[in-house]
């Protein structure tokens, strides 16, 4: 019996006054009989709207309708067919704007809750341990090199191990998982699902080589001459942008990046872990974006009484995933939109004070479609905060172009790729994600280092 | 892992270690840096390299304990292991045009002051070398600096080895009283000292390369806590320096920057002095 209830199966959350104060996850996922129940409310659509919208479409009904049979392995199985982050997926995709979106029940009432679905059968069977069914794939003997452990380069690895491929994957920092690790937070993306994730892929043969820095220890020229046939480069985008106002270098003026980094993969705010970090009481938080709800929700826990959100254009046009927004405003955080920093002020000891704004309102659509901020004249006022970060962005990092002279890439350090192989315009070099886009979402690299695996297995097959 | 081959202490609280690293190795180049980590809960601090063999795949860091985690570096030992290095990282001095140099090194900052000196001696350039320290007990690399330097000063704020003042007193000797004209003038050490060397070269016009060093986590770009101001522009210590034109720094920001964990910093090392008493005393 189909479930026809208008609404999703609600899916149990940490109390928000009681998750601001700490970094476990704030969603706690469906148990068996709540995901059967939303199971249930999947018609099956032949023509599957749903996948058609899932960048690694993913055969959703498919996966939903094991569910309701209770065969979650093979649920399992069917989605890793496509996918090779479900747990990851699950989590941190925004699925309104996909799959979700393209749901025949979102008609009439909300859509079918693929994300938490495909999160139930992640975790259910990363809970089970059950042991993929790869190991008994044939080498083929060529070796291809990933640089980068995120999203896309986890992506490309796994597509290209479970094709006989051998894969090493090189990275940047001490640990690997790239934004999964540095940059998302725990509550919202638990370390320990991103590490388990990586160890399937390590089960699989891949190997993973850390404190390497392509383009700096060894370049690209020389890992072809290593003897990788291939190399796919998912570097991501990891330079931050600044706003270049008044009072940027003041001390307590972190980019997102420093400021997640230094409590995500430093644990800055664990008391004996040696990295410190600056505890505010007030903190601003400038962008819109899922980064900046992840910095000021972090900001929340590590203490902060009042922590806004610095947004130019209103609500409705946040670029942040609409649960997140929901999370955020649930824990305290203040949104002050239609609102843009003009100067950071600080005190005579060089830390920051207050910031400076001015009121903004929205004019004609612009080249993304959403309507234009532009400055109301004589509004500013301050908010007196002593730590601002700004959460606007990043651009690819220049140091794999900066020592690939045939490497191709635009204005912005965005790598120059065929989009429909991913191949850069360097012979067997591929590239993918943000280090091809600039900043968008891990399901977007995920399919780039997907797309990038099938061009390389269609090309290195055949020999 | 990364074993250390060799530690020697140079004084007090100034150590020298030769690490086996064949990767970074095999591409540093002077002026380069590392970050290396310790243990799981440590921090990562950048570290200059002092030195390097391309055949025996070592580098060399010399550091000096100022803080809780080089405290707990300066702990190892021989055949102990660093759990992460990275490099080599930033980008390497502009060297190849110089005939003729000033190369002064101030406290600490000699260890990357001498792997300059020894590459342009090496390739037949003018080294005039001034390097300064607080007194006698915390001179270090002196003979190696008088081997690869074709004038040498040493100079000691209380006069308890070599000359009594300020490395800059003696810059403007060799540039007024002597008339020597450098191509350039490269200062490496405290921030302060950088910029009282740079506030004298200008006045005198001559081109001037400081070395900068501020608080970074990654090294790569990434968390853009090292961004300098120079010439009025963010830039990143981390991947447009460390290396930069001294007369375009703001070395007051720089300063200022610095400071930002003074707290945390002190907290930290005496929680570590604490921690390395009672463990010495079981």
């Amino acid at each position: 019996m189909p479930n026809m209830s208008l609404k999703k199966t609600y899916m149990p959350v940490q109390n928000p006054n009681e998750r601001n104060k700490n970094f476990k996850e704030v969603a706690l996922g469906y148990n068996e009989e709540q995901a059967i129940n939303e199971a249930n409310r999947c018609l099956n659509c032949k023509n599957k709207p749903c996948s058609l919208k899932c960048p690694v479409s993913i055969n959703i009904p498919a996966f939903i309708e094991k569910i309701k049979e209770k065969k979650y392995e093979e649920a399992y199985n069917i989605i890793k067919m496509s996918s090779s982050l479900p747990a990851v997926c699950g989590r941190v995709c925004p699925q309104e704007t996909q799959c979700e979106g393209g749901c025949v029940r979102g008609i009439k009432g909300e859509s079918v809750s693929i994300g938490r679905l495909e999160r139930f059968v992640a975790d259910y069977n990363n809970s089970k341990n059950i042991k993929n069914s790869y190991n008994k794939i044939k080498k083929n003997g060529v070796n291809v090199a990933i640089v980068g452990s995120g999203p896309s380069g986890l992506s490309c690895a796994g597509e290209l191990l479970k094709n006989g491929f051998s894969v090493t994957i090189f990275e940047a920092l001490h640990k690997a998982g790239g934004v999964l690790i540095y940059g998302i937070p725990e509550f919202r993306l638990p370390k320990a699902i991103v590490e388990k994730e990586i160890e399937n892929l390590i089960n699989l043969g891949a190997n993973i080589e850390k404190n390497v820095v392509i383009g700096s220890t060894i370049t690209i020229d020389e890992l072809l001459k290593q003897g990788f046939k291939a190399v796919f480069i998912g570097s991501g985008a990891g330079l931050p942008k600044f706003m270049n106002i008044k009072g940027e270098s003041l001390n307590g003026v972190y980019s997102a990046n420093e400021f997640l980094t230094r409590i995500n993969l430093m644990k800055a705010n664990e008391e004996d872990f040696a990295t410190p970090i600056y505890k505010a009481k007030n903190v601003a938080v400038i962008g819109g974006g899922n980064v900046a709800m992840d910095a000021a929700r972090c900001a929340k826990r590590l203490g902060a009484e009042n922590v806004y959100i610095i947004y130019r254009r209103s609500e409705k046009e946040m670029p942040a995933r609409l649960e997140e927004v929901e999370h955020a405003k649930q824990e305290g955080i203040i949104l002050k939109t239609l609102c843009n920093p003009v100067e950071i002020h600080g005190d005579e000891r060089f830390f920051v004070k207050s910031v400076e704004c001015v009121e903004m309102m929205l004019s004609d659509p612009d080249e993304s479609g959403r309507r234009r901020p532009v400055e109301k004249q004589n509004t500013n006022f301050k908010i007196d905060v002593e730590c601002v970060i700004t959460a606007i962005g990043t651009s690819p990092n220049p140091l794999i172009k900066n020592t690939t002279p045939d490497l191709n890439t635009k204005s912005w350090g965005g790598i120059i790729i065929d989009s429909s192989t991913g191949l850069t315009s360097k012979e067997n070099v591929y590239a993918g994600g943000d280090a091809v886009t600039g900043s968008a979402t891990v399901i977007l690299a995920m399919q780039a280092g997907k797309l990038a695996a099938k061009a390389i297995i269609e090309k290195f097959s055949l020999n | 892992m990364f074993k250390i081959l060799q530690k020697k202490v140079l004084h007090e609280t100034v150590t020298l270690m030769k690490i086996d690293a064949p990767n970074i190795a095999k591409k540093v180049k002077p002026g380069q840096f590392i970050i290396l980590r310790i243990n799981e809960k440590g921090e990562r601090i950048p570290l200059t390299v002092a030195d390097f063999n391309r055949e025996s795949g070592t580098i060399t860091i010399i550091f000096q304990v100022v803080g809780s985690t080089t405290k707990l570096l300066n702990e190892l030992n021989e055949n102990d292991n660093i759990l992460d290095v990275v490099g080599p990282l930033g980008k390497a001095s502009k060297l190849d045009d110089i005939k003729k140099v000033a190369l002064i090194g101030g406290g600490v900052g000699c260890a990357i002051a001498y792997p300059i000196a020894k590459y342009l001696n090496g390739k037949k350039a003018i080294v005039h070398t001034i390097v300064g320290f607080r007194n006698k007990s915390l001179v270090i690399l002196k003979n190696e600096f008088e081997r690869v330097s074709n004038k040498f000063i040493l100079t000691t704020d209380d006069g308890s080895c070599g000359e009594k003042g300020l490395v800059t007193d003696a810059l403007k000797r060799l540039i007024v009283d002597c008339g020597e004209n450098y191509d350039e003038v490269i200062a490496i050490g405290p921030l302060v000292m950088m910029k009282f060397v740079c506030k004298l070269t200008k006045k005198y016009n001559i081109k001037t390369t400081v070395s900068m060093n501020p608080i970074m986590i990654d090294g790569t770009g990434m968390c853009g806590g090292c961004r300098i101001i120079v010439d009025g522009q963010t830039r990143f210590a981390c991947v447009d320096g460390p290396d930069f034109d001294g007369h375009k720094v703001d070395f007051n920001t720089a300063i200022e920057r610095n400071r930002m964990y003074v707290e945390h910093e002190k907290r930290e090392y005496d929680k570590t002095c604490n921690l390395l008493k009672r463990s010495n005393i079981k």
